[in-house]
C-alpha cells in the first residue's frame, strides 16, 4: 500500500523519507530509490495529485530565461557588458540589447554604463554551463539611480511579491517608495529616506516570516 | 587492570552531551554550531559561487571545498599555530571525501560551495564534530543532498569497546584505538573510516555496530537543529 510519510506544509531535512509506494511521483527536489521518495533539499512538503514536490526554505538561485534580475556591470567588454547577477554565473549584455541608440564603433562604453552601475534586465538565455545572455530592450528596464539596493534570499522573492503583487503593492502605498524585485534576490528600494527605511524593515520581516500564513495582514499592521 | 569505568562516568555506548544549531552566522549561506563534550566545531558555507583560482574548475558539475581549522587557543593551554598545517589539511581532505556521497552540485558546474569549520575548543572527535556540523549548515544553505551524514568516533581502550572517546581516553596509557565513523542515514553506508592505534578484528566489528547506534543520536540531534529554526517562530 503506497502512503505518505510526512504531511502536507512541514517541514523535510534532505534524505527525509517522504512517501512508500509505487503510488506516489517524486517531483521537484525529490528522488526515488526502490519503493521510497526521499527529499533532497531542506523545504516545505507539497502535493498535487500523485507528485509530491520540495519548496526549498534557502538555497542559491538559478538563473531562468524570462526573469527580471539586478545585476551589476563589473567588466567591459568589446561590445557589451558583463555583470554580477549575485550567484556563481556572471551575464553578459550585449551592446545592442542595451540601446536603441547607434553607437559608434570607437565610442566608449563606459558613457552608457559603467563599472558599479546597477541595471535591471531579463534573462534572455542560459546555457548548460550556466552563462547567462540578458537584455534591457523591455519596458521598465533601466539603470538604477538613486535609492538603496538591499540583499535577501531568493526563494523568498515570491512572498515578498505576494499574490497578484498584493504585497509589494501594500509596502509601495505604505512608504511611497518605488520598489523593483529581482529574482536573484536582489531589492532596489527608492523613495524619501524615511520611507526607503521602513520598506527594507518591513521587506526584512517578510523575508524572516516566509513560512507563516496571514503575512499581508502583519506586514499592513507593521506598516500603519 | 582493564578500563572498565569510564574517566567521566558514561555507560560504553554513551556519547558526551550533545547541542546542536543551525544558522548561527548571518552573513554565511548556511551555517551551524555542534557541540558534543568539550568539542565544539562552528561551519559556515558559502556558495555556490565563483572558483579561484580558476584552474580547479569543474566545467561538469561543482566542487565541494572544506577548509578544516582548530583556533590558537582551542587546546588545552598550548597555543595552535594558525593557519594550514600537515593535520589539517588531511582533515579538510577526509571531510571532503566524507560529504561528497551526498553532495550534488550537478546543477553547478564551474561553481564551489566552501565550508569553512572552526573549532573554538577542542578535547578529541574534532573531524567527527566538524563533519557533522558542516552536514547542517550544508542543508541550512539549501545546497541539494541526498541524504545526512553524521559522524562519531568509536574506539576501544584497554579491551573495553567504547563510543565516542574523550582525550583522557584517546590518551589513555595502555592499548587504545580511536575509530572516527562518519554514517549516510539511509543506507548506512560508511563514508569515513580511520583509525589510530590497534584493534583486534572483534572488537572491530563490535565497535562498528556501536557506531550505527552512535552516528543515529547524532542524527536526530541534526535534525532537530534543521527544523528548530523554522518551527520557533
Amino acid at each position: 500500500m503506497s502512503q505518505l510519510l510526512v504531511e502536507e506544509r512541514n517541514i523535510v531535512v534532505p534524505g527525509e523519507a517522504l512517501a512508500e509506494g509505487m503510488d506516489y511521483l517524486p517531483g521537484e527536489n525529490t528522488y526515488r530509490t526502490d519503493q521510497k521518495i526521499y527529499s533532497k533539499v531542506l523545504g516545505l512538503l507539497s502535493t498535487s495529485a500523485r507528485v509530491i514536490k520540495i519548496t526549498p526554505l534557502a538555497g542559491p538561485y538559478l538563473p531562468k530565461p524570462g526573469d527580471k534580475i539586478i545585476g551589476r556591470v563589473t567588466d567591459i567588454l568589446l561590445s557589451g557588458w558583463r555583470m554580477d547577477t549575485a550567484t556563481a554565473y556572471s551575464a553578459v549584455l550585449n551592446v545592442r540589447d542595451a540601446t536603441t541608440r547607434f553607437i559608434r564603433k570607437e565610442e566608449d562604453l563606459r558613457k552608457t554604463l559603467d563599472i558599479g552601475d546597477y541595471v535591471t534586465v531579463i534573462i534572455t538565455n542560459v546555457t548548460s554551463q550556466n552563462l547567462i545572455d540578458v537584455t534591457m530592450k523591455e519596458p521598465g528596464l533601466q539603470k538604477i539611480t538613486g535609492g538603496r539596493i538591499i540583499r535577501i534570499n531568493a526563494h523568498k522573492v515570491p512572498r515578498v511579491i505576494g499574490k497578484k503583487a498584493s504585497m509589494i503593492t501594500l509596502i509601495k502605498e505604505k512608504t511611497g517608495c518605488s520598489i523593483t524585485v529581482g529574482q536573484n534576490g536582489l531589492v532596489w528600494i527608492k523613495g524619501t529616506p524615511d520611507g526607503e527605511f521602513r520598506a527594507v524593515e518591513a521587506i526584512k520581516v517578510i523575508e524572516s516570516k516566509s513560512h507563516e500564513e496571514g503575512l499581508t495582514e502583519k506586514i499592513e499592521q507593521f506598516l500603519q | 587492570m582493564a578500563y572498565t569505568k569510564r574517566n567521566d562516568g558514561r555507560k560504553v555506548d554513551e556519547l558526551r552531551p550533545m547541542e546542536a544549531k543551525a544558522h548561527i552566522i548571518p552573513n554565511a549561506d548556511g551555517s551551524a554550531s555542534f557541540k558534543i563534550g568539550k568539542t565544539w566545531a562552528i561551519a559556515a558555507v558559502y556558495g555556490p559561487r565563483e572558483v579561484y583560482p580558476r584552474f580547479l574548475a569543474n566545467p561538469k558539475k561543482g566542487l565541494l571545498r572544506c577548509h578544516y581549522s582548530m583556533m590558537p587557543f582551542s587546546g588545552s593551554g598550548e597555543r595552535i599555530k594558525p593557519g594550514k598545517s600537515r593535520r589539517a589539511q588531511e582533515i579538510s581532505m577526509v571531510m571532503e571525501l566524507a560529504l561528497q556521497p551526498v553532495v550534488d552540485l550537478s546543477a553547478y558546474p564551474n561553481a564551489v560551495v566552501d565550508i569553512f569549520v572552526e573549532l573554538p575548543q577542542t578535547d578529541a572527535g574534532t573531524r567527527c564534530a566538524a563533519i557533522s556540523a558542516a552536514c547542517i549548515a550544508l542543508a541550512d544553505a539549501g545546497i541539494p543532498m541526498k541524504d545526512m551524514v553524521s559522524s562519531v568516533a568509536v574506539g576501544q581502550v584497554d579491551g573495553t569497546v567504547l563510543a565516542d572517546l574523550d582525550y583522557s581516553e584517546e590518551s589513555y596509557p595502555a592499548e587504545v584505538s580511536d575509530i572516527p565513523v562518519a554514517m549516510l542515514h539511509n543506507t548506512k553506508e560508511i563514508s569515513l573510516l580511520q583509525m589510530d592505534g590497534e584493534i583486534s578484528k572483534e572488537d572491530l566489528l563490535k565497535a562498528l555496530e556501536l557506531a550505527k547506534a552512535a552516528t543515529e543520536k547524532v542524527y536526530e540531534l541534526q535534525v532537530k537543529a534543521l527544523k528548530e529554526k523554522y518551527l520557533e517562530q
